[in-house]
């Protein structure tokens, strides 16, 4: 041992010499770790900008349909021929509307109306929608019976994608869905201002159609608000209880710990057993009918349940227990300390829990599928036990049909709906600050 | 032994006279506390005297806090926690399952070691026991029993033109009175306080012990506390437990002067704890 080292000893008496443990080593492992996780929150945003970007770019479009403002003569001749009307109301109801359009656009246009594949063109120019809409027209109103109306008509869904520039029309004439005829009258139209895009209403107030202009989420909307009403009515208040009684009032036992295993549990079930389990017990047990929304919300109660009791024995439990003790020490009962102090300070959480609940919920197609929603429902359910869709069960309808129309409004559809989940995350999010109490 | 300055000396004579004079009004007759299969408590006799302050010291974990929660049942919300042995208040067992336990709490009422107002205003967290007691018959009647009992914890002047702001946005000191306030507002006859001064700086600890001091006309005070001096200023009564056993009981002034076991020797002297 020499001097030197000797006397270095001496002065680890009072400092310990470091070893080296690779300061370096370790800075770079951070700097490492940081990276990692800025990629993978870039590879998020990528890949969520590059699933909005898809939907809207094919979707913006559907919110757009092409009308054309037509003047139609409400002609006596063709609607009521031999003026039976006042006793026989059905002639209203099955008078060949869609040939008065026709008529109307051969004018318009300068067609003669005995060139047959002219006016054939022309019938595939407008919608066949316009039977309903004229005929709604003339049985609410039939005074209008013999005079000129200038009406919005829908376009054909082929005319309406060729409006749009979704039809290539470089491509030969004999393999597209247009004709070079329409196609000029197109032009003819839209040059006079008559044929241009509105915003398409219809995509919100249609039932189904297997005419994609006139076929709308009306009722899978209706049938989705149903859903949702029952799953709120129904899960809150037994999630809520069921969570206020296993946390604050039942005694930890074997059951208790069973019951807690198989919740969370539960909540990880895959939904489409819980659409085999409605079918067996609502439909087939009980005699519910199919396709009705309030099996739906049924089934997506059970399913949202799990949710909401997690969220809410999580939120009971963020409660400090100074809080309990202090209510209870100057003489408050279990149940007033729950229902006055405990709950009001977890509130925030269980209403941000049942809103993320309820947007699952809202977004759920496979139950659904099983309890026989997938339906062709044209009319608007009156009550929940009508027959109805929802809007992802729509977004799957539309998404197996190929016409070009349909394509933009599965992607619209898809809009809509996640416009309606951030509206529930987001009410989630402000709820949460406005109520949230700091203690 | 230099904790007791001459002035308190005077006043502990002047205590001890009282002590004779005074009944018992709460009793603990061979308590014993059970946490599941541990237990915590053996088989501690003690008396409360009536309108007097009892300090309850000892090292952490020697079962004075246990014992004083078993004086108003808070150890019910534990679980697994058993108590055996006998406390009565006036002479009545309070564990007699005849007894409604949220009755009981209104009469004894507690403090706690961290101040823990609700996240409520100063006005709802006092007049929070009253209303669910049924204390006050109208509106005008909450208002003065809020008012007298912040005055009482000497509080009102400070909060009186804020009584509907955030009990939480008052000082630490502040809360520990607003939540002395609100034990006082349900008029209990015991106040049990857990630490209550654990928390708080020397100023705010010299405000409470003062209003301790003051309480005690009009109630009977338990309190648990580490600190010797704080027992020394405001008790006359102490009672030492050490590893769940009551080591030995007696007036304040004899416990720090003349005590009798070697153990409450070490422990006021500092010698461990």
């Amino acid at each position: 041992m020499t001097d030197a080292t000797f006397n270095s000893n001496v002065a680890a008496v009072g400092r310990p010499v470091r070893r080296d443990i690779g300061i370096k080593r370790r800075y770079a492992a951070e700097r490492r770790f940081r990276f990692y996780g800025v990629a993978a929150i870039a590879v998020g945003i990528f890949f969520l900008f590059a699933l909005l970007f898809s939907v809207i770019s094919n979707g913006y479009t559907a919110f757009w349909q092409t009308t054309i403002e037509l003047p139609v003569k409400l002609d006596e001749k063709l609607i009521d021929p031999s003026n039976q009307r006042a006793t026989n109301p059905n002639v209203l109801l099955t008078a060949n509307y869609p040939l008065l359009v026709r008529n109307a656009l051969a004018e318009k246009l300068g067609v003669s109306t005995t060139d047959r594949p002219a006016m054939r063109d022309l019938s595939k120019f407008v919608s066949d929608g316009v039977r309903n809409q004229l005929r709604e027209m003339v049985v609410a109103n039939p005074s209008l019976i013999g005079t000129t109306q200038t009406i919005p008509v829908l376009a054909g869904a082929d005319i309406d994608s060729a409006f749009k520039g979704q039809i290539n029309l470089d491509v030969d004439e004999a393999n597209r869905k247009v004709s070079n005829r329409q196609v000029a009258w197109m032009k003819e139209l839209a040059d006079e201002g008559v044929m241009r895009q509105k915003f398409n209403t219809g995509l919100f107030t249609y039932g189904a159609s297997s005419r994609p202009e006139t076929a709308g989420l009306g009722v899978a909307l209706v049938g989705s608000l149903y859903m949702m009403l029952i799953v709120l009515v129904l899960s809150l208040p037994i999630g809520v209880a069921a969570s206020i009684y296993l946390e604050e009032y039942a005694k930890k036992s074997r059951l208790t710990d069973i019951i807690e295993v198989n919740i969370n549990n539960l909540a990880a079930v895959p939904s489409i057993v819980f659409g085999l389990l409605g079918l067996a017990v609502f439909i087939n047990l009980v005699g519910l009918p199919r396709s009705a929304s309030l099996v739906g919300g049924l089934v997506l109660t059970l399913m949202t349940l799990p949710t909401v009791i997690i969220a809410t024995r999580a939120a009971l439990r963020a409660v400090p227990p100074s809080i309990r003790s202090a209510a209870l020490g100057i003489g408050a009962s279990k149940t007033q300390m729950v229902f006055h102090h405990v709950l009001p300070l977890a509130a925030p959480g269980i209403l941000t829990g049942t809103i993320i609940g309820l947007a699952q919920a809202l977004g759920e197609t496979a139950p659904l599928l099983l309890i026989g929603m997938v339906a062709f429902v044209v009319g608007y359910p009156t009550t929940p036990m009508d027959p109805a869709t929802a809007l992802p069960v729509q977004i799957y309808m539309w998404a197996n049909e190929a016409e070009r129309a349909f394509v933009e409004r599965t992607s619209g559809a898809i809009i809509v709906l996640l416009l309606f989940l951030a509206v529930m995350n987001i009410a989630a999010i402000i709820l949460r600050r406005r109520f949230e109490r700091r203690w | 032994m230099n904790l007791m300055t001459e002035r308190s000396l005077e006043k502990a004579v002047g205590d001890k006279m009282n002590a004779v004079a005074s009944t018992n009004k709460m009793k603990g007759d061979k308590v014993s506390v059970f946490y599941g299969a541990k237990q915590a408590l053996f088989d501690v006799d003690l008396d409360i005297p009536e309108k007097m302050v009892t300090a309850l010291i000892g090292p952490s974990g020697c079962g004075k806090s246990t014992f004083l929660r078993s004086l108003n049942r808070m150890n019910d919300t534990i679980e697994g926690c058993r108590v055996t042995g006998q406390i009565t208040l006036d002479g009545e067992d309070i564990y007699d399952p005849k007894i409604d336990v949220v009755e009981l709490r209104a009469r004894v009422g507690m403090v706690f070691q961290k101040p823990n107002p609700f996240p409520k205003s100063i006005y709802e967290n006092v007049a929070y026991g009253p209303r669910i007691h049924g204390l006050a018959k109208s509106r005008h009647e909450l208002d003065e029993i809020v008012e007298s009992s912040l005055r009482r914890a000497s509080l009102f002047e400070e909060v009186k033109d804020r009584l509907h702001d955030a009990g939480t946005g008052l000082s630490g000191g502040q809360q520990q009175r607003l939540c002395i306030a609100r034990a006082i507002a349900v008029s209990p006859e015991v106040i049990l306080m857990d630490e209550p001064c654990s928390a708080l700086d020397p100023i705010a600890t010299a405000k409470v012990e003062e209003l301790i001091d003051e309480l005690r006309q009009n109630y009977t005070i338990v309190i648990v506390t580490h600190s010797m001096q704080q027992a020394a200023r405001v008790s006359q009564k102490t009672a030492m437990f050490h590893l769940g056993n009551l080591v030995e009981v007696g007036e304040t002034e004899m416990m720090f002067t003349t005590p009798k076991e070697k153990r409450t020797q070490d422990y006021i002297t500092g010698r461990f704890g």
